[in-house]
């Protein structure tokens, strides 16, 4: 089976596809990758279709050893990534060659590489999805992280084109991000000062941050209410519990709550959100929705209309 | 009925302040209703007690038009008739053994045990949503007689199948977790398996009558202790 070996898994290393969606009237989260736009460009550098599997690693320390002839593109947090001990670089596509051992340290810059390799790994969908959610068991190998000693069934590939991202294009991780938000779900609840207070605080990532929720600290913010009935919570939404501590809900979020919600960060900026550390700031700037629409869109304009460049190392 | 922005992609239904079987109905209908107006521009959506949100595509179409569908499914949830959700069955072995708190319970509400069960079982309940875990369906009204505050300290582990009550709602855990609710018996019937399709026996707006079962009954059923 041509397939990669896990020698060591590191922290975190999750399967991902882009997520499970359709499946939320059954409680099932969407999982997928929390930077979605460096996944996006790992399985762009392999010629892959977006949907395609790949590993999510998070902080570090995984090891992989190759047993096949393929290609792989390493995106995202720069984790000092060597092949065979040569360092190499990232946004790019390289050439692996049967025993070749990849290697991450710990992130320097950022908190989650993606690593796609051609054509995908081959793992079977639950539910539609290859995404691995831990608390639910669902997704990957046995709905578990990577352990050692797992194989990552691929394909064996050849003559795939080396591309590399323009330097200009490739994300800086820095230690402060703006997060554009759309009001929403009980806004009204939260009163003028109090929405003043939230876009002109600044806040900073606590230690109490994972796949399901990002929580921040600094200035409280209150609602008028205290809890609401259960209701469906959306990717990126801003939940304030009693405490007045927003906590930004990500892609394992339970799929209902009952804390009152501000509004909801756009996804773009849930992924810069992504690479950040504990003790990193953010700030809160509230946008329209047709403004977060004209976004996404611009988006996906300006990713089409970047030429990759081919390179032959 | 108010309708809200959730997200960029998303818009929350608000049906009423409190729920109700004629409420969650009203979610259901709304739920199916959109579901046909949107066809591919719907990526997801979530019933819960008396909202529905909806989650849709903002790559092939916009917030207006999805509006538009919910006015719509809105405007014609008066003239339909009030359809009730499929009734299901769930057995239930109701025991000291099974159910860890339910001669605490039973004390509490200065019932016998017998009483308690039978308050349970009389009941005809409705699933108000889905959550929590895969497959954890809240289920009510409990009876006021016999609900009954979540314990001060939640249990590290509570095994599938267990049938629980918190305050006025009732469910049976779909998987083994941590949780705080109060255990009354074990219910043989999976929840939630991945591996069958349908994976739930229920889904939102059905309505669940507990059936109490025996010993034998339960571990004849696939039930384990």
């Amino acid at each position: 089976m041509s397939a990669f070996k896990v020698i060591q898994p590191g922290l975190l290393t999750l399967i991902q596809d882009r997520g499970r969606f359709g499946q939320h009237r059954l409680g099932l989260t969407n999982g997928g990758p929390l930077d979605s736009h460096a996944f996006d460009w790992a399985n762009k550098l392999c010629g892959n279709e977006s949907n395609a599997s790949a590993l999510e690693i998070s902080i570090g320390g995984l090891v992989l050893e190759a047993q096949t002839d393929t290609y792989i593109a390493i995106t995202g947090a720069d984790m000092k990534v060597t092949i065979n001990n040569s360092a190499i670089e990232l946004w790019q596509t390289i050439k692996i060659n049967s025993g070749d051992k990849i290697n991450f340290a710990f992130a320097t810059s950022g908190a989650r590489a993606y690593l796609a390799v051609a054509d995908g790994f081959k793992i079977a969908e639950s539910f539609t999805s290859t995404a691995t959610v831990t608390r639910e068991a669902i997704g990957g190998i046995d709905g578990s992280k990577l352990q050692a000693q797992d194989l990552l069934p691929c394909t064996p590939t050849l003559g795939r084109s080396l591309l590399s991202l323009p330097e200009q294009e490739i994300p800086n991780y820095s230690l402060a991000v703006t997060l554009r938000v759309i009001l929403g779900y009980q806004q009204d609840t939260f009163d003028a000062v109090q929405q003043r207070l939230f876009f002109s605080s600044q806040y900073q990532l606590s230690d109490k941050v994972d796949r399901m929720g990002f929580r921040l600290q600094g200035q409280s913010i209150q609602s008028s209410i205290e809890g609401i009935l259960s209701e469906g919570i959306c990717h990126g939404a801003i939940q304030i519990p009693a405490d007045g501590q927003p906590i930004i809900l990500m892609n394992d979020r339970q799929t209902i709550g009952g804390y009152p919600k501000i509004g909801s960060v756009i996804a773009q900026d849930t992924a810069k959100l992504a690479q950040l550390m504990p003790g990193a700031y953010v700030k809160f700037e509230e946008i329209s929705l047709e403004k977060a629409h004209n976004i996404n869109h611009l988006k996906i304009v300006r990713d089409q209309s970047i030429k990759l460049i081919e390179h032959h190392s | 009925m108010k309708i809200e922005i959730a997200g960029e992609n998303s818009i929350i239904v608000y049906f009423a302040e409190q729920t109700s079987p004629q409420v969650s109905a009203q979610v259901q209908q709304t739920m199916h209703s959109v579901e046909a107006l949107l066809g591919e521009h719907l990526i997801d959506m979530v019933p819960s007690y008396a909202s529905l949100l909806v989650i849709y595509n903002p790559y092939t179409t916009d917030h207006y038009f999805v509006r538009r569908c919910i006015d719509k499914s809105l405007s014609e949830l008066q003239a339909l008739t009030q359809k009730e959700g499929n009734l299901i069955e769930l057995p239930a072995y109701y025991s000291t053994e099974s159910g860890p708190d339910l001669e605490q319970l039973a004390t509490n509400a200065n019932l016998s045990v017998a009483e308690v069960i039978s308050i349970h079982t009389q009941m005809e309940y409705r699933v108000y949503a889905i959550g929590f875990a895969p497959g954890f369906a809240y289920l009510g009204e409990v009876d006021p007689r016999i609900a009954a505050p979540r314990l001060s300290t939640p249990r590290l582990k509570v095994p599938r199948g267990a049938v629980a009550i918190a305050d006025r709602q009732t469910a049976v855990y779909p998987a083994q977790s941590p949780g705080g609710w109060n255990l009354i018996g074990l219910c043989p019937t999976r929840m939630f398996n991945p591996q069958a399709l349908p994976s739930m026996p229920v889904q939102v707006g059905d309505r669940v009558k507990f059936v109490a079962i025996q010993r034998t009954e339960f571990l004849a059923l696939g039930g384990e202790l």
